[in-house]
This record gives structure tokens, C-alpha cells and sequence, in this order.
């Protein structure tokens, strides 16, 4: 299966992948620091200080996972959508669909690109966020695993709605209807347990509340779920995104007339 | 020894109903030079769509060296290459990086690409743009990116969808000659054209297609023998008596020029013959040289006419 030609082939599509959001870093990279610091000077200094403890911890402390999460999820998720659309958009991506590039390599080089970005994005917050609060690390793989698959399940849905876009507009729709609003009800500013029961469970099917809390974890060993459910939530999204991403590019929607 | 490529019973219906191609046979052996001439929307690019890939065919098959598309689409894609007739490049991209990032997708090493994007970006003219993002580029030499594009892996069979659109005459006869290179190094080249002069002067065998139709597929030079009337120009003292002559189909173009159509089996003694007895004197004389185009009238013609039967038989 994995010829040498089809490694050559995805080394080619993540090495213009990961070229494409350095060279417009002002736009890919620069947002989400900033996005951050302004995050943790009025939630953190400012009002954090009137929230007190959050779960035994300091409110900056606690939502520091999450923000990085947040981020992650953004990043991964619009690089794929936005790049994977403008190479349809300028019909470059004829030149993948020319050439004897397995699906599977097409599909494992978008997203493998949105994980950059979304892991690059994450470490940069990370850096920032070292400058309002020390980060702690109670598992160092948890971090790593949980992002790696956060960022993988989303660049999986960008390529999926840019596979679906006919317009620039059909790739914001689903981040700002979808994404924000389950990111911002994510548990990413506040521990689920401080809700209501009955909201309580309505959280419990948003998937986003699972990666948050595994992250958390990984930073200070507390989670508002069991990490065998996150787990689950993220093996499930990854291998049913990756399955529609397939089926969609081998019938050629929205790719061939 | 397989053919270059194989087309039989190939149909397309896009969404929305229209039926592109109604059944397109055809053959193109190894080492060819190919032309698919037709009028705007006759099918060219959608046939050329389905040998890519790029379009999904309603029925039919095709095979790219002996490999069928349907079972064997990675090895016939590897086989091709393709200059399409619109720019499908990313803009942003430089020029080098377009070249290299293709060869990738073929699986071609990253320094065997290096050495090839030098050696077409020379051939072509566009070395010094190299590091330029491509839509910095003139059209031409957007043309001739995507032909060094379509290089980048060797393939066997290059297939070329209006490649001199746009283009000025001296470039046009400058990549004719690189074409006609390409050929003789044993690739095999399909184009497609609405210039008939280009096919005459690149092809050996041609195929006409209309509405969805191959409604020739011949050799050049059959296809040639196969008018058999000559249109000449005579220039003449101007004479009134230009007026009324009306053999040869004669067409008065002003006062001292003629045109006339001569039948293969007509001698042109015999115009001679009649331009005296009216009293007519023959400065010089030349054919006009528009064989193919009345051949493509009278081959659309007959096209439109098979449409229509395809029409009523339903
Ligand atoms: N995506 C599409 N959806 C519907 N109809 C299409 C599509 N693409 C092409 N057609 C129709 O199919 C017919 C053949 O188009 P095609 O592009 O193959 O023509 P062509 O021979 O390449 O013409 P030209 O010389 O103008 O490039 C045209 O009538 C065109 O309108
Ligand atoms: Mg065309």
C-alpha cells in the first residue's frame, strides 16, 4: 500500500500544506496569540481574580487547557476547510486528482497539514500562556495524545466542508453556527459539574466537552469525565469522519463533474 | 503492442441532463500525433475530462496503454499528462514549486524533479520567472507552465486541450516546434485545436468530432484527398464583364478579383478556356487556402445532421 511513491506523494502535499499557513503567518499564526493574551488579561487578571477557585484550581489555571484547545480546534479545522476550498475554488487540486495519488494519501496530507497548523497554533498559546501563569503537566503524553487526535478529528471535518462548499461563505458557516457555540459550551471556562443536572447532561453529548477535559487532565490531573469516554469520542469521530472523507472523495463530490 | 489510447462506446450525461458524448469511439496508436478538432462544445474537453479523470463518464470504456481506467486507473494515470485548456494552477504558488509539488504527486524523487524543472523551464523560456508566483505570469507563459507542468513525470502520452489559445504566432510556431521534438523522442501527443492550420501542420491522423460525435477519423492526407474541390483567386484587368461570368461557381470579389471552385476531375485549362471567351486577362493566380475549414463546414454539417436523427428516433 504504501509505496514509496505514495510516501514521496504525501510528503509533497504536507510539505505545501505546512508552506502554505507559514507564509501567511501574519493571518494563521499571529490571530490566535493575540486572541490568547486578550483572553487571559480580562479572564484572567481582571475578572478571573473575582471568580476565585474553579475545581481546586486558580481560574487562569483552569482555563488555560482549554484555551489552548480552542485553538487547536479552530486552527485545525479552518486550515484544511479554507485550503482544501481555494484549491478547488483555483482548480488546483486538479493537479492531485490528475496524478495517482491514492485517496487515502490526499485525505492523510490535508489533515495531516491542519494538524500542524493546529499543534504549531497550540504550542504557540502554550508559550504565551507561560507568561500569565505556570503551566503545570501531570501527563505529558495525555497533552500530546488528546491533541493530536483533537486535531486530526477537526482538519477531518474542514476537509469534509470544503469537499461541501460551493462558496467562501460555506466554510465559515459550520465554525461559526457549529463550532464556537459547542466550543464556548465545551466546559473550556468552567467545570461542567457546576451546572445544572439537566445541562449536565445536555453536555454530555457535546463531543468538544471530551477533548477539553482529557487536555485538562493532561495539564492538572482533574476531569469532569472519564478519559476512557474521551477516548471513545475521539477514536469514534476520527475513524467515521475519515470513512465519510473517502467515500466523498472517491465518488468526486463537489471534485468531478 | 497496446494502443496510446482506446476509446470506445463513450457516453457522458451531465447533471442536468445534457448529453455531452453520444458514443465516442476512438484509437490512438503509440508514437501518434493526434488531432480532436470540433467546434466550441462539441465534446473535446469533457472526452479529455474522462481520460483524466476528471470527469466521471456515464458509459463506456477507456484504456491509456493497454490499462483500463476502470480497473487499473493508478497505472493509466501515471501514463498521462495533461495541459488542460483552462489555468488550473494555484496563483500564489511560484512557478518552481508548482513543478516540483507536481512531480511529488507522480511520485518523481525530489532531485530528479529539480533537474527536470530546469531543463523544461529552460526549454520553454521560463527559467528567469522561476521564483515567481504564477500569476505574475503573461498568459503564454502561463500556458507554457502548465505544459512543463504536465512533464514533470515523462509521460508517454501528452494530451493537450487548446495549448495555442491565446497565444501570438511566433510562440505558437516556437511550441510547435517543441511539440513536434516532444513526438519524435516517442511521445505520444494528442491535441485539440480550433486553428486547422495547427493540425495540418502537427498531426498525422485527426478525428472530427461534433455535438458528442466522431464524425471523422482518418489520416491527414486521406483527409485532404478527400476534398475534392479547389477554390482559386484569380486577380484580373478590371473588366466589367466580371460581372457576368458565372461558371465555377465564380464569385466576383471586386472589379479585377475572382474566386471560382474547381472540381479534381475539371482541369484548370478549361477555366482558362472560359475566362477568354469572356474576354478576361489573367494577371496571377494562387488557391485559397481554406481546404480544411470547408472540410470542418461540410463534417460539422453532417454532424448537426446525426444529431437531429438522434433526436427524432426518440
Ligand atoms: N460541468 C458541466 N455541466 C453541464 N454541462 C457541461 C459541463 N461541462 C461541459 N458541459 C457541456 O458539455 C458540452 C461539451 O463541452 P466541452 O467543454 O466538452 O466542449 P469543447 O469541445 O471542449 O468546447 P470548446 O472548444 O469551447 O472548449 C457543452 O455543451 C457544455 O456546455
Ligand atoms: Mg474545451
Amino acid at each position: 500500500m504504501a509505496s514509496s511513491k505514495n510516501i514521496i506523494a504525501l510528503k509533497s502535499i504536507l510539505h505545501k500544506e505546512i508552506h502554505r499557513f507559514m507564509r501567511i503567518w501574519v493571518q494563521t499564526l499571529v490571530p490566535p496569540a493575540i486572541t490568547i493574551s486578550l483572553y487571559f488579561v480580562i479572564f484572567g487578571s481582571l475578572i478571573g481574580a473575582r471568580i476565585g477557585e474553579m475545581a481546586g484550581f486558580d481560574y487562569m489555571s483552569f482555563i488555560v487547557p482549554g484555551l489552548i484547545m480552542m485553538s487547536v480546534i479552530t486552527n485545525s479545522y479552518s486550515n484544511v476547510a479554507s485550503s482544501f476550498f481555494s484549491a478547488k475554488w483555483q482548480r488546483n487540486v486538479e493537479e492531485m486528482l490528475v496524478a495517482p495519488v491514492p485517496n487515502w494519501v490526499i485525505v492523510a496530507g490535508y489533515v495531516g497539514g491542519g494538524m500542524a497548523r493546529g499543534i504549531l497554533v497550540g504550542g504557540i498559546v502554550t508559550l504565551v500562556a507561560m507568561f500569565f501563569v505556570d503551566i503545570q503537566i501531570h501527563s505529558f503524553a495525555i497533552i500530546i495524545i488528546t491533541v493530536a487526535l483533537t486535531s486530526a478529528t477537526f482538519a477531518l471535518g474542514g476537509l469534509i466542508n470544503a469537499i461541501f462548499a460551493g462558496s467562501f461563505d460555506d466554510i465559515s458557516i459550520i465554525p461559526t453556527f457549529i463550532l464556537t457555540p459547542l466550543t464556548y459550551l465545551g466546559g473550556v471556562f468552567y467545570s461542567i459539574s457546576l451546572l445544572p443536572e439537566f445541562w449536565q447532561g445536555v453536555s454530555q453529548i457535546n463531543p468538544i466537552v471530551y477533548m477539553v477535559n482529557a487536555f485538562r487532565y493532561g495539564f492538572l490531573g482533574i476531569s469532569d469525565v472519564s478519559l476512557i469516554h474521551s477516548f471513545a469520542v475521539l477514536g469514534i469521530f476520527i475513524v467515521s469522519l475519515y470513512t465519510i472523507a473517502m467515500v466523498l472523495i472517491s465518488k468526486g463530490i463537489g471534485l468531478r463533474s | 503492442m497496446p494502443s496510446a489510447l482506446a476509446i470506445s462506446g463513450l457516453e457522458k450525461t451531465y447533471k442536468g441532463g445534457f448529453h455531452a458524448l453520444k458514443g465516442i469511439e476512438l484509437n490512438v496508436e503509440q508514437g501518434d500525433f493526434f488531432a480532436l478538432l470540433g467546434p466550441n462544445g462539441a465534446g473535446k474537453s469533457t472526452t479529455i475530462g474522462i481520460i483524466t479523470s476528471l470527469v466521471n463518464k456515464t458509459a463506456g470504456k477507456v484504456s491509456v496503454f493497454g490499462h483500463d481506467i476502470d480497473l487499473e486507473l493508478e497505472q493509466a494515470k501515471s501514463f498521462i499528462g495533461l495541459v488542460p485548456q483552462e489555468f488550473n494552477f494555484n496563483q500564489f504558488e511560484p512557478i518552481m514549486k508548482i513543478l516540483l509539488n507536481q512531480a511529488g504527486y507522480y511520485g518523481v524523487e525530489r532531485s530528479i524533479a529539480l533537474g527536470r524543472a530546469e531543463k523544461y523551464l529552460k526549454q520553454l523560456d521560463l527559467w528567469d520567472k522561476r521564483n515567481e508566483p504564477a500569476r505574475q505570469l503573461s498568459g503564454g507563459m502561463k500556458r507554457r507552465l502548465m505544459i512543463a507542468r504536465a512533464l514533470m513525470h515523462e509521460p508517454k502520452i501528452l494530451i493537450l486541450d487548446e495549448p495555442t489559445a491565446g497565444v501570438d504566432i511566433e510562440l505558437r510556431r516556437s511550441m510547435w516546434n517543441f511539440l513536434r521534438e516532444l513526438n519524435q523522442q516517442g511521445i505520444t501527443i494528442i491535441l485539440t485545436t480550433h486553428y486547422l492550420e495547427e493540425a495540418e501542420m502537427l498531426c498525422r491522423n485527426i478525428a472530427i468530432i461534433d455535438s458528442g460525435i466522431i464524425v471523422e477519423n482518418t489520416d491527414m492526407k486521406s483527409l485532404l484527398a478527400k476534398l475534392d474541390i479547389e477554390t482559386f483567386v484569380f486577380d484580373l484587368k478590371p473588366s466589367t464583364a466580371l460581372q457576368s461570368f458565372k461558371q465555377f461557381n465564380a464569385r466576383a470579389v471586386d472589379d479585377h478579383t475572382l474566386e471560382v471552385d474547381v472540381k479534381k476531375s475539371q482541369t484548370i485549362n478549361r477555366v482558362f478556356d472560359e475566362l477568354n471567351k469572356h474576354g478576361l486577362d489573367v494577371l496571377s493566380m494562387r488557391n485559397k487556402s481554406n481546404r480544411l475549414e470547408e472540410l470542418f463546414v461540410n463534417l460539422v454539417g453532417r454532424g448537426q445532421l446525426a444529431d437531429e436523427n438522434v433526436v427524432k428516433e426518440k
